[in-house]
C-alpha cells in the first residue's frame, strides 16, 4: 500500500527535475530545506531522523539535490522526505513537506480491533514493516 | 547580419526543433554581455591580457550557447578558472565580473559569488572538514565559488593536514557537477604553480589559467585618479606631479601590492588633508578645498623621507 503523507503524495513519484523545481520554489521563498528519513511509515510517527542539518542560505536547488542523492545512497530503502521551514515571524513552522523516496515494496498496515469494556471497539493501525527491527525493515541495504 | 532568427517551433506539431539560423548581433545584444565587457574596459584599468582572455571566453560561451540551441552540442563547457598574479592586481574584482558574465550567458543559474579562504573549507578536527566544505559548496551551487589564496589548502609539510580532504571533495564536485558550479582559484603566481604541481588533478580540471600582470606607473596613476573620482576627491596639479614621483618610489620598496597600496596611500593622504584643513579653523571652506588633495598631503609620506629629497 502506497503511503500518502505530505504534499504531492497522491501524484506519481516526483522526478529529480520536479523535486528540484519544488526546492527552488522553497529557496525562492527563503525557506530552509531539510532532509529527513525513516523506516517507520506510521502517519503518527513525527520523529523522522535528520540527514545533516537544515540547509540555510542556499541559492540553488542543486545543493539540496546533492545531499538528497547522498542520503539515497545510504538510506535508499527507506522513506525520505524534504521539508521546508519558514522562519519568518508569525509562521516559524514547516510550510511544505513531501516524500522524495520510498521503499520498493510497501507492505501497508493492518487494522487491529481491541475489544474494550462494554463491547466497545478501539482501533489501531500497525505497519507490517515495523514487525521487523529498525534498519532491517524493507529488506535493509 | 541580415539573416533573421528562424522560427523555433513548427506550427503543425508545436514541438521544439533546433534553430538553423541565428542573428549573431541579436544574440549578442540579447544577453547583454556587451555592457558587462564595456564596463570591464571602463572600470578596470590596464590588465590587457586578462581582458582579452575574458572576451575570448565570453565569445566562446556565446557561440556555445548558440550551438546548444542548434543541437550541435550537449556538453557543458568546463568553466573552472585559476587567477594568478601579484597582490592587488584585481583578481577578486575580475572574479565578480566573470560571475555576472556567466550569469548573463546562462552558464550559471544564480550568479552569486561565494568567496572563501582556507578557514571556511577546512575543519579543525577529524570529520569536521567534509561537512564544512560541503556546506560551502551547497551555498555556492548555481553560482561561482571563489577560493582566494587557494594554495593554503595544501600543506606539503604536514601530511595529516585536513586540507587534502577538502581538496578531494572539491575535485569531485568540480568534475561531477560542472553545470551547477564554477570554481575560481586565485593566488600569487609562484605559489599557485607549486600548488598545481602537487595537485595535478586541479590543473587538469581547470580550463582557463589567467595571469594578472603588474600595473605600470601610468596605470597606477589612472587607478588612483579613478579611485579619487569615485570618492569625490581630486589631485591638484602639484599633487599629481608629487604622486607620480610617489608611485615610482613606492614601487621600488618592498611589500608593494599594486592597486591595494595605492588605495592605502590615498586613504593616508585623505587623513593628512583632513588634518591640514582642521588645523586652520578660522577659514571658510569651499567645496573645491574639501575635494582637492594638495602636494603637501602627498609629500608628507614616509616614502619620500627615506633618503630622498622632498
Amino acid at each position: 500500500m502506497r503511503i500518502t503523507q505530505g504534499c504531492f503524495s497522491f501524484l506519481p513519484d516526483l522526478t529529480d527535475e520536479q523535486i528540484s523545481r519544488q526546492v527552488q520554489y522553497c529557496l525562492g521563498k527563503g525557506w530552509a530545506v531539510n532532509i529527513e528519513f525513516t523506516d517507520d511509515p506510521h502517519p503518527r510517527n513525527s520523529f523522522w531522523e535528520m540527514w545533516g542539518l537544515p540547509m540555510f542560505d542556499l541559492r540553488d536547488a542543486a545543493g539540496v539535490l546533492m545531499e538528497l542523492n547522498e542520503c539515497r545512497k545510504v538510506y535508499g530503502d527507506r522513506y525520505i522526505r524534504l521539508s521546508a521551514f519558514d522562519s519568518s515571524h508569525g509562521w516559524e513552522s514547516v510550510r511544505l513537506s513531501f516524500i522524495v523516496n520510498r521503499p520498493n515494496d510497501e507492505p501497508g498496515f493492518r487494522l487491529e480491533r481491541h475489544e474494550a469494556a462494554g463491547r466497545n471497539i478501539r482501533h489501531t493501525t500497525k505497519s507490517y514493516a515495523v514487525d521487523r527491527p529498525e534498519g532491517s525493515r524493507y529488506g535493509g541495504r | 547580419m541580415n539573416a533573421q532568427m528562424s522560427v523555433a517551433t513548427t506550427p503543425e506539431t508545436g514541438e521544439a526543433r533546433p534553430v538553423e539560423q541565428v542573428d549573431l548581433r541579436h544574440e549578442f545584444n540579447e544577453v547583454g554581455i556587451g555592457e558587462v565587457l564595456d564596463q570591464l574596459d571602463r572600470e578596470l584599468i590596464g590588465l590587457k591580457p586578462v581582458k582579452t582572455r575574458i572576451r575570448e571566453i565570453a565569445s566562446l560561451l556565446l557561440i556555445e550557447r548558440i550551438r546548444k540551441r542548434m543541437s550541435l552540442t550537449s556538453e557543458v563547457p568546463t568553466l573552472h578558472m585559476s587567477f594568478t598574479g601579484n597582490p592587488g592586481t584585481g583578481k577578486t574584482t575580475v572574479a565578480l565580473r566573470i560571475a555576472s558574465i556567466l550569469h548573463r550567458l546562462g552558464f550559471v543559474r544564480r550568479g552569486q559569488v561565494v568567496s572563501v579562504t582556507r578557514d571556511e573549507l577546512v575543519g579543525q578536527y577529524i570529520g569536521h572538514t567534509a561537512p564544512k566544505t560541503k556546506e560551502i559548496l551547497k551555498k555556492a551551487m548555481g553560482g561561482v565559488l571563489f577560493i582566494d589564496e587557494a594554495y593554503y589548502l595544501h600543506r606539503p609539510d604536514n601530511e595529516r593536514d585536513y586540507g587534502q580532504e577538502a581538496i578531494e571533495i572539491l575535485l569531485q564536485v568540480m568534475e561531477s557537477q560542472r553545470e551547477d558550479l564554477v570554481v575560481i582559484l586565485a593566488g600569487y603566481g609562484d605559489r599557485m604553480d607549486k600548488f598545481f604541481a602537487s595537485n595535478p588533478g586541479f590543473r587538469s580540471r581547470i580550463a582557463h589559467h589567467i595571469d594578472f600582470p603588474d600595473y605600470s606607473d601610468d596605470e597606477l596613476l589612472a587607478i588612483a585618479e579613478l579611485m579619487l573620482h569615485d570618492m569625490n576627491y581630486r589631485f591638484s596639479p602639484d599633487a599629481r606631479e608629487a604622486f607620480i614621483r610617489y608611485i615610482g618610489l613606492r614601487k621600488a620598496q618592498p611589500l608593494f601590492s599594486n592597486a591595494r597600496s595605492i588605495r592605502n596611500a590615498l586613504d593616508r593622504m585623505r587623513l593628512r588633508q583632513a588634518n591640514r584643513l582642521v588645523a586652520d579653523l578660522d577659514r571658510v571652506l569651499s567645496a573645491s578645498d574639501i575635494m582637492s588633495l594638495e602636494a603637501a598631503d602627498v609629500l608628507a609620506s614616509r616614502v619620500f623621507s627615506n633618503g630622498y629629497p622632498k
